[in-house]
């Protein structure tokens, strides 16, 4: 059933049991830290996104939300993915990311690049849904911008 | 199901006219259709509305046989346009009851009608010489609700912004009900426009407005009534409502889209200033100024949707061919009926009215903590489509505490088979989430 394709056992796990859940401060004083909240007006979803950087390694990325099952899994496999890599690793998983949701469905996924991120290949399918799955990503990217780092191939060629 | 108790001596069941709803689905191509290897459940209606064949036909009639532009030829083809496009005018006067039918002025939808008002007050409020009662300062305030849709706030934010008038809504009552109970604080000799939902597009509340009528004229305010979701389902009448604007929109009354409808006295409409400046809306033209047509032409600048008008007039011929109070007294059932159905779903809310009185066949709801967006794509996988989300009234949905509800909304076609498949998908729902 073409339902399963969507909601993914993963992506309902991450629903279900979301990790890392909840805004944190920085371990570190000396972090820089940014933050970001961003809203799907078409249907109210709201996710806020925190990062803690030195500058070359996210130390921690925190977020609180609330918003359909895609849009909480995805920060959920966001924070998973990301959560203590350096900028660079970063920059290749967030753009894999990016470009698996707007590929409508034709680019295969990465499994060692997008972990369980993989399980959004069929969210790709329903242009409806791309928003609340890419909605946490985009935060990320603004949140790590306001941190210094920037985690967009152009930010980082820049 | 409830069986409505009608006292004696007042109509009954078997008098109210009804329609054979089976006939009714076969003049909408659309309902053939297959979604998701299921029959199509269309349970959006309050969004937007299906076309019948009689309404596709007259629209592509039009344009194979009688295009050509309004009110600016005297070739043939150019009268029977005008003819046509003036024709919907006049059924569409008689089906509201207008006095008159210079009384309704063509718009794109209602949210152009509600803006074509609030730019009429905006453009004589700086001129000492136009109608005092379009004339908004400091001190002055416009009052809404809660419970309008984003296109009855909006423009009266921007208007209240440039004018440097106040604001100010009535509250909504926990049943979803308008909160009246400050009626006399809230509508006061400072208000210039009272402009309200007449059936809520969110909650499915239908507002009696008698009191607030009055209330309004107590003060010497105007009085607009958003009656998007009310034309489409219920008789209207604007001489009996005694309102001075009345707003509604073609799409959702089996009309095409990019048409609507702007009803006003015609001594107000005569008395507002021009809000659009072009073609068709002139009295006469000078390099230095302008005079303007009288209303409806005043409002009307440039080449209007002539196509869209007349196939709007075809759905008023279709609908008032089947009769607004069977159709409401249709809907009235199906609502007492889903109700009924939605309550056994374990762990579901409904928002607004839970009573089929005063309230239209438009529920919102909510399952459990499933999030509306899982909600409807489980549905639509069956099938069953209905909105999630805000519904353009975001404050009500504030109001109930929660980001985005999920909406079923009937019409004439919606069937009680329909409801049966909604209250199925959403035992799947729960499967899926629970
Ligand atoms: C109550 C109400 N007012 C206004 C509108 C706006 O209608 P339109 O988008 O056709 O202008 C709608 C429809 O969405 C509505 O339901």
């Amino acid at each position: 059933m073409q339902l399963d394709q969507l909601y993914q056992e993963i992506i309902l796990d991450h629903y279900k049991h979301p990790h890392g859940r909840g805004l944190r401060d920085a371990a570190d004083p000396a972090a820089r830290v940014g933050e970001a909240h961003h809203v799907n007006p078409t249907c109210g979803d709201e996710i806020t996104v925190r990062v803690a950087t030195d500058g070359k390694v996210f130390t921690d990325i925190s977020y609180d939300g609330m918003g359909c099952s895609i849009s909480q899994a995805s920060a959920s496999v966001l924070h998973e993915l990301l959560r203590g890599r350096a900028a660079d690793d970063v920059a290749v998983v967030h753009e894999a990311f990016v470009e698996l949701m707007s590929g409508r469905g034709q680019v295969t996924p990465d499994e060692e690049v997008l972990g369980d991120g993989v399980a959004f290949a069929g969210v790709a399918r329903y242009p409806a849904r791309v928003k609340c799955a890419l909605l946490s990503w985009m935060a990320f990217k603004d949140a790590a911008a306001r941190a210094g780092v920037g985690v967009s191939p152009t930010e980082v060629e820049a | 199901m409830t069986t409505i108790a009608i006292p004696e001596g007042m109509p009954q069941y078997d008098d109210v006219p009804r329609f054979d709803v089976a006939t009714v689905r076969a003049d909408f191509p659309i309902l053939d259709r297959e979604i998701n290897g299921h029959r199509l459940v269309y349970l959006d209606s309050a969004n937007t509305s299906h076309k019948p064949r009689q309404v596709l036909d007259v629209l592509a009639e039009h344009y194979a046989r009688h295009n050509a532009n309004v009110s600016r030829s005297v070739h043939t083809l150019g009268t029977e346009a005008t003819e046509a496009y003036e024709g919907a005018r006049a059924k569409i006067a008689a089906f509201i009851n207008a006095p008159s039918v210079d009384e309704v002025v063509f718009t794109k939808n209602s949210t152009e009608a509600i803006n074509l008002v609030a730019y009429a007050f905006s453009n004589a409020s700086p001129r000492a010489d136009a109608d005092p009662r379009f004339r908004l300062g400091p001190g002055d305030e416009i009052v809404i609700s809660e419970m309008e849709h984003h296109s009855n706030i909006v423009p009266w934010q921007l208007l209240a912004e440039r004018t440097g008038a106040t604001l100010r809504w009535f509250p909504v009552t926990d049943h979803g009900r308008l909160d009246e109970s400050g009626l006399d604080d809230l509508v006061t000799e400072r208000t210039k426009i009272v402009s309200l939902v007449h059936t809520s597009n969110i909650l499915g509340t239908v507002n009696a407005t008698a009191r607030i009528t009055q209330r309004v004229r107590e003060v010497g305010a105007l009085l607009l009534l958003d009656c998007s979701q009310s034309v489409p389902h219920m008789p209207m009448d604007v001489v009996d409502y005694d309102a001075d604007f009345i707003v509604f929109t073609g799409h959702k009354m089996c009309g095409p889209t990019g048409i609507g409808v702007l009803w006003g006295r015609a001594e107000l409409l005569a008395a507002m200033p021009p809000v659009l400046g072009g073609g068709s809306m002139i009295e006469t033209v000078t390099m230095a100024r302008s005079t303007f047509a009288a209303p409806p032409a005043r409002f009307e600048a440039g080449t209007p949707p002539i196509a869209e008008a007349v196939a709007l007039g075809a759905a008023v011929d279709y609908l008032s061919g089947i009769g607004m109070r069977a159709i409401q007294w249709h809907e009235k059932e199906l609502t007492a009926y889903a109700l009924d159905a939605l309550a056994t779903v374990p762990g579901l809310r409904i928002f607004g009215p839970n009573v089929p009185v005063g309230r239209g066949g438009t529920i919102s709801f909510a399952l459990g903590d499933v999030h509306p967006h899982d909600v409807g794509q489980v549905l639509d996988s069956l099938g069953v489509q209905v909105r999630v989300g805000h519904h353009c009234a975001k404050p009500v949905c504030t109001r109930f505490g929660v980001p985005a509800m999920t909406r079923a909304s009937f019409y004439l076609y919606t069937t009680t088979d329909e409801i049966d498949s909604l209250v199925a998908g959403l035992e799947q729902v729960r499967k899926v989430f629970g």
